[in-house]
């Protein structure tokens, strides 16, 4: 059984901004069906009434006094950036 | 060899100035040099880094001196330390130096502990052999030809092989646990928000945690204690009060209720495992715990939906790494859209694009409701499921993985066995719920792991019955070939 073409693959990596060429979107098709297939061990359960579990704790809002802290060095921070000025990161052209 | 000493041994050494903390970490850094050659658990050593620290601490008055002063620890490279490269394993953060200090490891430093490296992982902790790893292939202390498991597989081959007495692993999906049963040593998967994930490089927010993992489980209880707690840095880290968890290790667990879930002894587990986690169970029983076999029905859905879930998570947390403001950086990108693609493609490796190539599926319109939503449901099924069993029992017991340590090489052919392995480990992070593994017996020479899980924030609990356990056996005295020659 196969759910995923290339052209599935291709089109949801492009959110992912992932890149995929040809040979590499039809390998992860097969990746993924298979993924898919396993998943579909979930639609044996009757699952109507059952409230989505989104976290494990029941934790309300966590506030704090909005004062700043930890402040991080902005120097130390853009010797990890490739292309700096001005203490501003660089980018090429948004548009060509 | 100080090397070869146990954790309080070393303290007392310490503590009476018969060893300096720079003795200590210099020998230790010795023996990773040695070890590691065919070990190859650490992809960073702190050599002149730790050696500081040592020569600092060993100037600390006894009043000052933290609850594991001087004790040298290696922390799972996704974790993040100050000026230390931190690379989850991972191209993408091949040079990555982080600017600030992560919450765990600075409660490490804190307790007096000397930071000596950072160890491999699979990439971004998505795999369950460490051969995920861009960088390198970490061995199993037990046996060259095996893997140590993952993704902490070189947190648990350096405890295991000696090269340090502690190390921090993280646990998504099982990630500490397996590794320490693979290898032969003890890790502990905490409580969901028992310890900051401030500093801890995100894969799946709502599973993830930091675990310890040591030779017993007495130093386990001592490293928990030190990292365990409320910090205002992570709102999910619980403020429950922490205890010294070492208070627990009565070795009494007369009228214990241990429940036993058939499935977790059932198909697809080796009968060497099977046997090995059935005589830890009648040790259990002899020490005077009550053992009842239960049903955890819909342990067997906990694989499908941990990895919806973990890898919905996975897309949405690992969007960050865009090749701007840190990373990988292709050369000559000529506009942004070719830095995010090219950062992203070449950064990654297979097994993470395929994780945030499933999750961004899992999440797009018109599968959202049938995949991710579906599964966030079976997973409050699954969480009842522990909560129905707790109401009676103490613990849940049984193995930590179904199998003994893989080959290398032999598992990344056939994903499905690893999937079928994760039903063991997996429940426990939908749960939320706290798991640990010691080890109990070997198959065909190589170690077993007994899994104790408990109910929320029941760490105590657990290490009351892994002391117990420990104590009552002998194999935890039992080291790897590799760790001899000292």
């Amino acid at each position: 059984m196969s759910n995923f073409t290339k052209e599935d693959i291709q089109y949801y990596a492009n959110f992912a901004r992932i890149d995929m060429p040809d040979a590499e979107a039809e390998k992860f098709a097969t990746r993924l069906d298979t993924l898919l297939e396993f998943s579909d061990r979930l639609k044996e359960l009757d699952t109507t009434d059952v409230e989505p579990m989104t976290h494990p704790l029941a934790i309300v809002n966590v506030l704090r006094e909005d004062t700043p802290e930890d402040i991080l060095d902005r120097d130390e921070m853009l010797k990890s950036v490739e292309d700096h000025e001005d203490g501003l990161i660089k980018v090429p052209n948004i548009l060509d | 060899m100080v090397v070869n000493k146990t954790a309080s041994e070393l303290q007392s050494l310490l503590h009476s100035r018969e060893l300096s903390v720079k003795e200590l970490t210099e020998a230790t850094l010795q023996t990773i040099e040695e070890k590691d050659k065919t070990i190859q658990a650490f992809l960073t050593v702190t050599g002149p880094e730790a050696i500081a620290a040592a020569e600092q601490l060993d100037n600390l008055p006894d009043d000052k001196r933290g609850s594991l002063f001087g004790m040298p620890i290696g922390i799972k490279d996704n974790i993040i330390t100050k000026g230390i490269k931190t690379t989850c394993a991972s191209k993408m953060l091949e040079n990555f130096v982080p600017v600030y200090e992560g919450t765990a490891t600075e409660r490490v430093k804190d307790s007096g502990m000397v930071v000596v490296g950072k160890l491999n992982m699979d990439e971004f902790a998505m795999g369950s052999t460490t051969e995920h790893s861009a960088f390198q292939i970490t061995r199993n202390p037990w046996n060259l030809d095996r893997v140590p498991g993952g993704s902490s597989g070189g947190s648990a081959a350096a405890v295991a092989a000696g090269e340090v007495l502690f190390s921090l692993g993280s646990d998504t999906g099982g990630s500490v646990r397996q590794p320490a049963a693979f290898c032969g040593v003890v890790g502990m998967k905490p409580t969901y928000g028992r310890v900051s994930r401030s500093g801890l490089v995100a894969f799946g927010s709502s599973l993830d945690q930091i675990g310890p993992i040591t030779t017993t489980v007495e130093d386990n209880a001592m490293l928990l204690s030190a990292i365990a707690g409320a910090d205002y840095r992570d709102a999910s880290a619980s403020e429950k009060p922490v205890p010294d968890f070492r208070n627990s290790l009565t070795g009494d667990i007369k009228g214990l209720k241990i429940a036993v879930p058939a499935r977790y002894l059932g198909e697809g587990v080796d009968p060497e495992v099977r046997e090995a986690v059935k005589k830890a169970i009648g040790v259990l029983e002899s020490l005077g715990a009550h053992v009842d076999e239960v049903d955890l029905h819909y342990s067997r859905y906990a694989a499908p939906t941990y990895y919806v879930i973990s890898s919905a998570e996975a897309s949405s947390n690992l969007a960050r790494f865009d090749g701007i403001r840190y990373g990988y950086h292709p050369a000559d990108a000529k506009n942004l859209n070719e830095i995010y693609l090219r950062s992203r493609s070449e950064g990654f490796g297979e097994e993470v694009r395929k994780r945030v190539l499933y999750g961004t599926y899992a999440l797009s319109a018109g599968h959202h409701e049938d995949l991710y939503e579906r599964a966030q449901k079976v997973r409050t099924l699954i969480a009842q499921d522990f909560q129905n069993v707790f109401k009676q029992y103490d613990v849940i017991v049984g193995p930590t993985s179904a199998t003994n340590a893989y080959k290398l090489g032999e598992t990344i052919k056939d994903p499905l066995t690893l999937y079928a392995n994760d039903l063991l480990t997996t429940p426990v992070n939908l749960a939320g719920i706290p798991a640990i593994s010691v080890p109990c017996g070997f198959a065909e020479g190589l170690p077993v792991g007994l899994q104790i899980i408990g109910n929320h924030f029941e760490e105590a609990m657990l290490y009351k019955v892994a002391h117990a356990y420990e104590q009552a056996t002998e194999f935890h005295k039992q080291t790897p070939p590799a760790r001899e020659g000292n």
